[in-house]
């Protein structure tokens, strides 16, 4: 285990980068001797830098990013520390929940469950895209009046599933919409409510 | 989670040379088992090697078969309508795994290289002779509930989890690799290993070893199929058992069959004497249930799985029976 990295006295850093250092330290741990004297003593911003960062273009909610992010941030991570996205939920973090569904180049994932880096070059939906300035998605029109949520904890990752599941035509029956929504948990056992909401839209005819 | 290097070939060939060369290095695809067990501390790799740039995602026709790339995702699998035409066993256990959300990220090769879920390989404070050789196997004595009937040694009575490997075992495939020795093909039945003394080793892969694709030959297994999942809850659960079932009748006689399980093994449980006990025999439930006899032989049960003994063989006759009238 590495020591404490040194904080100069008139440092103006907050917290978190304070944070990121001490865990840059400690990952440091795992590599070779010399690098980890070399950065114990005072942390040498190129060497966190050559561990640290990738560069990743993306485009969130049709928004160009330009960043540099450790391989470990997760999508999840990234949408919600970086770039202030917290629409995006944090559930089990394991992908057994489905709370961080955001869609990739048109496509549901689980956020938790990739690395940013590896989406280098796509684009990202979140819930906070989905609406067209003040006017709701209907998916979210739908979910508002058929009460399809309680505590709400699990709603944008049901909504970004649940425009998927429409999108994908795997939304013919109560049946197969049970089915192709598994992937997201309600706790609160909206479940009726949801099933409702996805079936209003789908036979609305609207374009999701 | 650790630090790790991270790199993005666009060529096969620096995908493999840079895993071969490097013991702590290995590939990532859709990455939903392996970041799952990086988070937990399970898997360690000091350098991951992301092959989705690697043109390996088509799915088209091959020598009288059907060529699946192995970045081919699971949905995209799933749907595809030649694949639906020629193999719907093989949709059908796709769709039978995980949520839809992980269908789009986890890829045909990964899918068949995901860990088992034995909650002692999961716990690092556990002993388990996947994860850390050596250390004894936490399940032979614990809670075994999931566990292995078949094919298990006192090293490990884990099971391998995946449904789309039950299906493909059935169907005869066989997976296409390339490595720094160069290609080779492997059948999908000597693809995943039993345990033995070796339960680290899931697969017969060498080290850098890369899958490139999955070829599954045309069979006439186009209409008489199942994949009949019994899980805890209707939907994304991990099998308790499985059972693929694939039919060619003549009338009501069964010309041919395959037929394996999922849940019951360290590999995916191909069942080639309960085959021959069903070919030239009437499609009846007392053919069925004389196959399951078969195919239960050599089953033996641990403290906490024995209602696996009744639930394959009755999985298996349900299946035999839901492809009959498909």
């Amino acid at each position: 285990m590495a020591s404490e990295p040194e904080v100069p006295a008139n440092h103006d850093e907050n917290r978190r980068t304070f944070l990121k250092q001490s865990s840059l330290l400690t990952a440091l741990a795992f590599v070779p001797g010399t690098v980890v004297e070399a950065a114990a003593g005072k942390l040498d911003e190129r060497v966190a830098e050559a561990f640290e960062q990738v560069p990743l273009s993306l485009k969130v909610n049709g928004v160009r990013h330009k960043l540099k992010v450790e391989p470990r941030t997760t999508l999840l991570d990234l949408l919600r520390e970086n770039l202030n996205l917290t629409g995006t939920k944090k559930g089990c973090d394991y992908g057994q929940c489905g709370a961080c569904t955001v869609h990739v180049d048109g496509q549901r994932v689980n956020s938790c469950l990739s690395f940013a880096v590896m989406h280098d070059g796509k684009e990202i939906t979140t819930i906070e895209g989905l609406a067209d300035g003040d006017k709701l998605h209907p998916m979210q029109e739908a979910f508002v009046k058929h009460d399809g949520f309680q505590c709400g904890y699990c709603t944008p990752g049901q909504i970004m599933s649940a425009v998927a599941c429409v999108r994908e035509g795997h939304a013919g029956s109560e049946g197969e919409i049970r089915e192709y929504m598994s992937g997201n948990i309600c706790r609160c056992g909206a479940y009726t409510n949801i099933v409702a909401a996805i079936q209003e839209v789908k036979d609305g005819g609207k374009k999701v | 989670m650790n630090q790790f290097q991270y790199v993005r070939p666009t060529k096969q060939q620096a995908a493999i040379e840079a895993v071969a060369k490097d013991a702590n290095a290995t590939f990532i695809a859709g990455g939903t088992n392996l970041v799952d067990l990086m988070k937990r501390g399970v898997m360690t790799p000091q350098k991951l090697v992301d092959i989705n740039r690697l043109p390996l995602a088509k799915i088209e026709r091959e020598n009288n078969g059907l060529r699946i790339g192995a970045l081919a995702l699971n949905s995209a699998v799933a749907d595809d309508k030649l694949v639906r035409e020629k193999q719907p066993l093989l949709a059908l256990a796709l769709n039978a795994g995980a949520s839809a959300q992980l269908r789009n990220m986890a890829t045909v090769g990964g899918n068949m290289l995901q860990r088992t879920r034995c909650p002692y390989f999961y716990d690092t404070t556990m002993p388990c002779n996947k994860r850390e050789p050596g250390t004894g196997c936490g399940a032979l004595e614990g809670i075994n509930r999931m566990h292995a009937i078949f094919g298990f040694s006192d090293k490990c009575i884990a099971v391998h989890p995946s449904d789309m490997s039950v299906a493909l075992v059935a169907l005869d495939a066989t997976v296409l690799v390339s490595g720094p020795k160069g290609d080779r093909r492997i059948s999908f039945a000597d693809f995943h290993r039993l345990p033995g003394d070796t339960p680290h080793r899931d697969t017969n892969l060498e080290p850098g070893e890369l899958i490139t694709a999955v070829d599954v030959p045309d069979a006439p297994f186009t209409k008489h199929v199942s994949y009949y999942k019994v899980r805890e809850r209707a939907s994304y659960a991990f099998a308790l058992v499985s059972a693929a079932a694939a039919l060619e009748l003549d009338g009501n006689t069964i010309k041919a069959a395959r037929l394996a399980m999922g849940g019951v093994a360290h590999k995916p449980w191909r069942l080639t004497a309960a085959e021959q006990a069903l070919v030239g025999k009437p499609a009846t439930e007392a053919t069925f249930r004389q196959a399951a006899e078969v195919a239960m032989q050599g089953a033996k049960a641990f403290k906490h799985n024995a209602y696996k003994l009744k639930l394959a063989p009755n999985t298996l006759i349900q299946a035999l029976k839901t492809a009959t009238t498909a």
